[in-house]
């Protein structure tokens, strides 16, 4: 099944063609790397198949949904990690992932539990579950926000720049993640500038210019 | 309608903890507004009468200039690490997030005035002849400039020049209400003859309307 379809899709922030006709199809349990200058169209590609931005002109479907028609089933399908936690900084990190849990959705107790064990499984120190996320490190405040999106078990992963910020340690973290969720089923969309980290991850990478999606040769 | 109201609860609920938490309305704000009524006492010399007179307007200046920092601070709880976007993907009613956080200011707002009402009584001397009206019109007022102040905050969240373009969008749009108000509380106070409860009717009517316009531009204001 495929998980992302795109055919001549272009995304226009006011008149600029952000995206100007990419065609992309992703498979479901396949991780794909985007690769590109800085303001290449990552982020916008990815804001895209989050149903976070309007399709333009062309054609998609995420997940079986239409681009232009059924944005908030595409959103709550998806997760998405921007260059920014997402989190707020006055909350603990238990009050975060819960609360992400709560927003998905879910009963008081069974987000509570869910946020346990995400939390649980993303490594974040016992000692740090009761402070506010402001005075977290870079490295835990990346694995509190995996852990606040992997409460919502979506089917799609979208990860902009995941290693950003992040010591070797976090990043081994982000890559032991990515692949755990791809085992349990899910397809993962990652851009990164750390292409040596990535083409360890995936053997599909895409290199995105001017705003088009290009299938890299030597693969 | 449950999935509606655990939406706005979760929202009005996680906007008053970190407000608890961050204690910005009993530190910053509150002591802002007191400043202002304090140093409205010296603009006019300090003459009782007079303060007294105007105590109502200068109420509700006082609760406007602090509404500002109280949309400010809901507006940056979003924005600053885009936490906005989560609550898009997440799924939530733009209507039930707007309600919520209209919902969290309002609560503050009604704090504010607490103390603003001791601030009064203390510095201006100032006597509440119709407590009834004075508590009511002042929900009322809270709930008209809450659910306005939410809307323009999600209208200037979206411009890089927000901190100094929101208050140019809202005190306009707010001086109906500043004027309502102030002939309300004038009313309570018994400083003059108007009407207060027809003036807070108007000011019911006013939050009717601006709950109801804000919960449906909401969602397009905050969309990119």
């Amino acid at each position: 099944m495929d998980v992302i379809e795109l055919h001549e899709a272009m995304v226009f922030l006011g008149r600029f063609p952000a995206l100007a006709g990419v065609n992309l199809t992703v498979e479901s349990g396949e991780i794909v790397a985007l690769q590109g200058p800085n303001g290449a169209g990552k982020t916008t590609l990815l804001r895209l198949c989050a149903g976070l931005i309007p399709l333009g002109t062309g054609s998609g479907k995420v997940l079986g949904h239409d681009l232009f028609t059924e944005q908030q089933s595409i959103r709550r399908s998806v997760a998405m990690l921007g260059h920014t936690s997402g989190l707020y900084d006055d909350l603990t990190v238990r009050e975060n992932v819960t609360f992400w849990a709560q927003a998905a959705g879910l009963d008081k107790t069974t987000a509570f539990e869910r946020a346990e064990n995400a939390i649980e499984r993303m490594g974040v120190e016992k000692r740090l579950l009761g402070l506010p996320v402001s005075r977290l490190s870079a490295g835990q405040k990346r694995r509190t926000s995996l852990a606040s999106l992997i409460v919502r078990r979506p089917q799609l992963w979208l990860l902009d720049e995941p290693h950003s910020g992040l010591d070797q340690d976090g990043r081994e973290v982000v890559d032991s993640f990515i692949k755990e969720v791809v085992n349990a089923g899910a397809t993962v969309v990652v851009a990164s500038h750390e292409l040596d980290r990535i083409s360890a991850l995936s053997p599909r990478i895409m290199t995105v210019v001017g705003g088009v999606a290009l299938e890299n040769e030597d693969q | 309608m449950k999935q509606f109201m655990h939406d706005f609860l979760l929202v009005a609920k996680k906007d008053l903890r970190i407000e608890i938490r961050s204690r910005v309305i009993i530190n910053q704000v509150v002591p802002f507004a007191v400043l202002v009524l304090v140093l409205f006492g010296f603009a006019l010399d300090a003459d009782q009468r007079t303060l007294r007179l105007f105590s109502p307007g200068l109420f509700w200046v006082a609760v406007l200039l602090s509404l500002l920092l109280a949309i400010q601070r809901s507006v940056s709880l979003e924005t600053v690490n885009d936490s906005l976007t989560g609550l898009k993907l997440a799924g939530l009613s733009p209507i039930a997030i707007f309600l919520g956080k209209s919902m969290a200011i309002f609560a503050q707002i009604v704090v504010l005035e607490i103390f603003l009402t001791g601030g009064i009584i203390i510095f201006y001397g100032s006597v509440i002849e119709d407590p009834t009206l004075w508590v009511v019109a002042g929900l009322v007022t809270a709930i008209a400039v809450s659910v306005t102040g939410t809307l323009y905050g999600a209208l200037a969240s979206g411009l890089e020049v927000r901190e100094t373009l929101l208050p140019i969008l809202l005190l306009p749009v707010l001086a109906p209400v500043l004027i309502g108000a102030t002939k309300a509380y004038s009313g309570a106070l018994g400083e003059t003859v108007s009407n207060g409860w027809q003036w807070t009717g108007l000011l019911s009517l006013f939050a009717l309307i601006a709950a109801t316009l804000g919960s449906l531009a909401y969602g397009v204001l905050v969309e990119e």
